[in-house]
């Protein structure tokens, strides 16, 4: 009886294995590999994606790569065109360096989107993880309050809060998180709420999977994507509102610069000296672009519709 | 049966893409009676609804008909101005398709849909129009017709989607329908009561049917002759009995064998080994001779001309069964 | 159809009493006292309780909300602190004047987006698609209010075509509507701008979509010329979406029209809210929030009616 049992045991570990062996064969390769090869097929993405590597790597970069300091000015030299010696962008208003305060600026400007989207996109994906997963009264309660920030127009939102709350990079920053979060919330809602009633969700829970797994192997993933992708839209919309609230005087206060203030700063000159405010003008408009150009190239490589 | 209504002569259409030319259809020659059903049989990616498509000069870019003839009623189809076929379209000649869900425009009422057809051929009144779809709604045996009228295509069950497509097709009272695949997407019992309705539509209109389907059991119950098509080509054609009952053609005989059969349940069944070719790499001579168990080198070699075999029948193959 | 209509009204009304709430706390969430913003340095601590008490600003969070409300129905917003009028005197005029800005740009947005959106989403890979698809994509990514100054630097104080600031002329006699229009063509631009390029991929984007759909190829095949289906099937199915993110634009327009009115000296509510904030006048800043939002909730709610008259499929959901 023994060696009947011994031999059917062995049978059976060989064919697991042999059918392990073949399903091997039909393994595909990982999720990057795919997503990166339709990525990189997309050269204006591509453009774009290196275009703000480089701007955020020159930015953080600044205190290294800076000429000079971006708040001394000199006077004798003020308004001075594109390509005054040592000054290859040239001076602004009261005689400071254009290129170092487009580097200094670049750091908050950059920051004044990155961050709050950062922030808003990890406690939308908790929200909307939750809501969606749980649904019933959880769902009501985190999608209704939110809805009575979706019910603001976003622009007069962010005014108001951050205005509410003083000046001070801080805040701008807090009061952009907040405006944001209702909608990253409701695109990572929308994406649990889709997969959850996918078959193979089914398919997991009735071969016995934990909550807990399906929530992080199988909801959480497919929730990312879109997030990733919405998001990216989002830092460029940032970097304009950023801008148009630092022209409002509600970010960061002067003599620091920022990319909105550089714009602002430069409208009394736009005769005379356009590049005072079209160089910081021009550099918004190309970084905003790349990353709106970036998140649709997201959008087309994650799309498993468009895939081969 | 009447005299030729649609003669098609070695039709070729191609799909011009970035970097290679898919060769959809290659020298397809059939034609179609008043009164007639012909039925187009074939796997997938044949070449059948490019072909029917070509027909009504619908082939969607890149793709364009490069050469050939086809008359209808006697005037070259390809000679004719954009504006002429508008005219034929619909009236002439008309277009049931696969889907029916999909090819029912959502936004409109299902009584607009046919009426427009009559509104601009017929230049009926909205009223007449109205009055007219009712009828045609009641000739493709849809219940309480003046109900359905305000209908949305997603309100209605698959089976009465695809009568109202009918409907519409019949509108203007066309010689020629042709019709893509129509019934694959619904269930056995609504095929066989729309194949009925297309039979008793043909005998009270007595108009020509070109019917695709890669179905046997359809051409079988519902055509008169069937042409068969492979990667583009036509394989064989003949009256339908004679056809299915003694193919004459490797490929034919293949696609019957392949057919469950009643009655014998301990018969395996019996599937063509291999894919169809490649559109855009199709290899010299005849298509189907890498899966073809009869194949020689002379089948690879030249091209296979279609030969005829009497009784209206025709075949491209060099070793013919018998 | 009419339950769609009560269902979408009844789900308002929560989100409007949320808003209210929103609008409440932020004043309430300010840093430092307000009493004592009041009474300034003179403040001892006897007269900050009376002042207290007397605004009612002793009694709990709840009461205090609907007191406020309870007037705020009424109408009454409360006293301006910077300049001592009735807010509610302060801000409707400078609402309608929003709303008139806001009309303009709409305007714009729609033929200029519709337009070159049609013109585009028909004719793929033509040298006008590319070309508008290229502009489309600089200026949806182009800050408002650098915008705004640029044209106003350059059309209206170094050309003179228009004028530079304000929504009438002051030496005028009468406000004429041309004067209006005059004085609205470059804020109605810059407001207009995003919105129109947005809206312009957008309907490109929806018509690219319906074109390829099986029921166009089903349309031709029944003899209808090409500009019979666009015209009047393909803009039925490629209009809901588009009037949707219309709604959402409107709500754009009327937060973005902020930037415009501040450049352009347009004396709106957004104008308003910058110069209230700046003063720290909150009472008017409440009120110009609450009355605008309260707005976009009912354009929104318009959209969705819009929408669900002409998309039979919606109005199941």
């Amino acid at each position: 009886m023994s060696v009947v049992n011994a031999r059917l045991k062995e049978r059976a570990t060989q064919t697991t294995a042999a059918v392990a062996a073949e399903a091997s064969m039909f393994r595909r390769p990982s999720e990057w590999r795919i997503f990166w090869e339709a990525f990189s097929q997309d050269r204006l993405a591509l453009a774009a994606a290196a275009l703000i590597g480089f701007v955020c790597l020159a930015a953080a970069l600044a205190p290294v790569l800076s000429p000079y300091d971006p708040t001394v000015g000199d006077n004798s030299l003020r308004l001075a065109p594109l390509g005054t010696a040592g000054h290859v962008l040239g001076l602004d208003g009261q005689g400071r360096d254009i290129l170092s305060r487009l580097l200094w600026g670049g750091r908050v400007s950059l920051a004044i989107a990155l961050l709050p989207v950062a922030v808003a996109s990890l406690i939308s994906v908790f929200l909307g993880l939750v809501a969606g997963f749980f649904g019933g009264k959880v769902d009501m309660l985190i999608m209704r309050t939110l809805d009575v920030f979706f019910a603001f127009p976003a622009v007069l939102l962010a005014v108001a809060i951050a205005g509410v709350l003083g000046p001070g990079m801080l805040n701008v920053m807090l009061s952009i998180t907040i405006v944001l979060i209702p909608y990253i919330s409701r695109v990572a809602y929308m994406a649990t709420v889709t997969v959850k009633n996918e078959l193979f969700v089914d398919q997991a829970r009735v071969s016995g999977a934990r909550p807990r797994q399906i929530l992080f192997h199988h909801i959480l993933p497919n929730t990312l994507s879109p997030v990733i992708v919405y998001g990216s839209t989002l830092v460029g919309i940032m970097i304009v509102l950023g801008a148009g609230l630092s022209f409002l005087g509600l970010g960061i206060t002067p003599p620091k610069p920022d990319w909105g203030i550089m714009c602002a700063d430069g409208r009394n000159f736009l005769l005379v000296a356009p590049h005072v405010s079209a160089v910081p003008g021009v550099m918004l408009i190309l970084v905003a672009m790349s990353f709106n150009i970036v998140g649709d190239g997201l959008r087309d490589a994650l799309d498993p519709k468009l895939r081969r | 049966m009447g005299e030729a209504l649609l003669e098609v002569d070695d039709l070729h259409t191609h799909f011009h893409l970035k970097n290679k030319v898919v060769r959809a259809v290659n020298g397809v020659s059939f034609s179609v009676r008043r009164g007639e059903i012909v039925g187009i049989a074939g796997e997938s990616g044949a070449g059948k609804s490019v072909a029917c498509l070509s027909i009504l000069r619908l082939v969607p870019y890149p793709g364009r008909i490069e050469r050939g003839r086809i008359l209808l009623t006697g005037q070259d189809l390809l000679r004719k101005s954009e504006r002429q076929m508008r005219e034929l379209r619909g009236q002439t000649v008309s277009m049931v398709f696969e889907d029916p869900l999909n090819s029912l425009d959502p936004a409109f009422r299902v009584g607009d849909l046919i009426s427009e057809a009559l509104i601009l051929h017929k230049a009926l009144s909205k009223r007449e129009a109205r009055r007219k779809a009712s009828d045609l709604l009641r000739l493709v045996g849809i219940p309480d017709p003046e109900g359905r009228l305000d209908n949305y295509a997603h309100e209605l069950s698959g089976g009465m989607q695809q009568r109202v497509m009918i409907a519409i097709a019949l509108s203007c009272d066309p010689a020629l329908l042709i019709a893509d695949n129509p019934t694959t997407a619904l269930d056995v019992t609504i095929q066989i009561q729309i194949l009925d309705l297309v039979k008793q539509l043909r005998d009270r209109l007595g108009m020509g049917v070109l019917w695709i389907t890669h179905d046997l059991g359809v051409v079988a119950k519902l055509c008169d002759r069937v042409v068969i098509m492979y990667a583009g080509e036509v394989m064989e054609q003949g009256d339908v009995y004679g056809v299915l009952k003694r193919p004459r053609h490797p490929y034919t005989r293949r696609l019957i064998d392949a057919l469950p059969k009643l009655g014998r349940p301990e018969q395996r069944l019996m599937p063509i080994e291999g894919r169809p070719p490649d559109p855009a790499n199709l290899p010299a001579g005849c298509p189907f001779a890498p899966r073809c168990y009869k194949a020689r080198p002379e089948c690879e070699a030249h091209d296979v001309p279609l030969m005829g075999a009497g009784d209206g029948r025709a075949v491209r193959c060099l070793f013919p069964e018998d | 159809m009419l339950k769609f209509l009560v269902y979408r009204v009844a789900t308002i009304v929560p989100v409007l009493f949320g808003v209210s709430i929103v609008v409440f706390l932020m004043m309430k969430l300010i840093p430092g006292d307000p009493v004592e913003a009041i009474l300034g340095p003179a403040a001892t601590t006897e007269k900050i309780e009376i002042v207290r008490k007397s605004l009612g600003l002793d009694r709990p969070f709840y009461v205090q909300y609907l007191r406020w409300l309870w007037k705020v129905v009424q109408g009454d917003f409360g006293t301006s602190i910077a300049v001592n009028v009735p807010v509610a005197q302060l801000v409707w005029p400078k609402f309608w004047n929003t709303v008139l800005l806001t009309a303009g740009s709409l305007v714009i947005c729609i033929v200029v987006g519709l337009g070159v959106g049609i013109i585009s989403g028909t004719r793929q890979y033509s040298w006008f698609d590319r070309l508008s698809m290229s502009l489309t994509l600089v200026v949806a990514n182009t800050p408002a209010f650098w915008l705004g100054l640029i044209l106003m630097v350059v059309l209206a104080l170094y050309l003179g075509w228009f004028p530079a600031t304000g929504m009438y002329s002051m030496r005028a006699a009468e406000k004429t509507w041309g004067d209006l229009i005059h004085h609205m063509v470059l804020p109605a631009i810059t407001t207009a701008s995003v919105s129109a390029a947005i809206i312009a991929r957008l309907v490109r984007s929806s018509f690219l979509d319906v074109v390829r759909k099986h029921y166009i190829t089903a349309l031709r095949a029944k003899g209808l010329s090409e500009r019979d289906i666009i015209l009047r099937h393909g803009m039925k199915n490629a209009l809901p979406p588009i009037i949707n993110i219309v709604g959402l634009q409107v709500g754009y327009l009327m937060g973005g029209a902020l930037f415009t009115e501040v450049v352009f000296s347009w004396p709106g509510i957004g104008l308003q809210i910058y110069s209230s904030i700046v003063a720290r006048d909150l009472p008017v800043v409440q009120a110009a929030v609450l009355v605008t939002t309260f707005v976009f909730v009912l354009v929104n709610l318009g959209t969705d009616v819009v929408v669900a008259a002409l998309d039979p499929r919606i109005r199941r959901a």
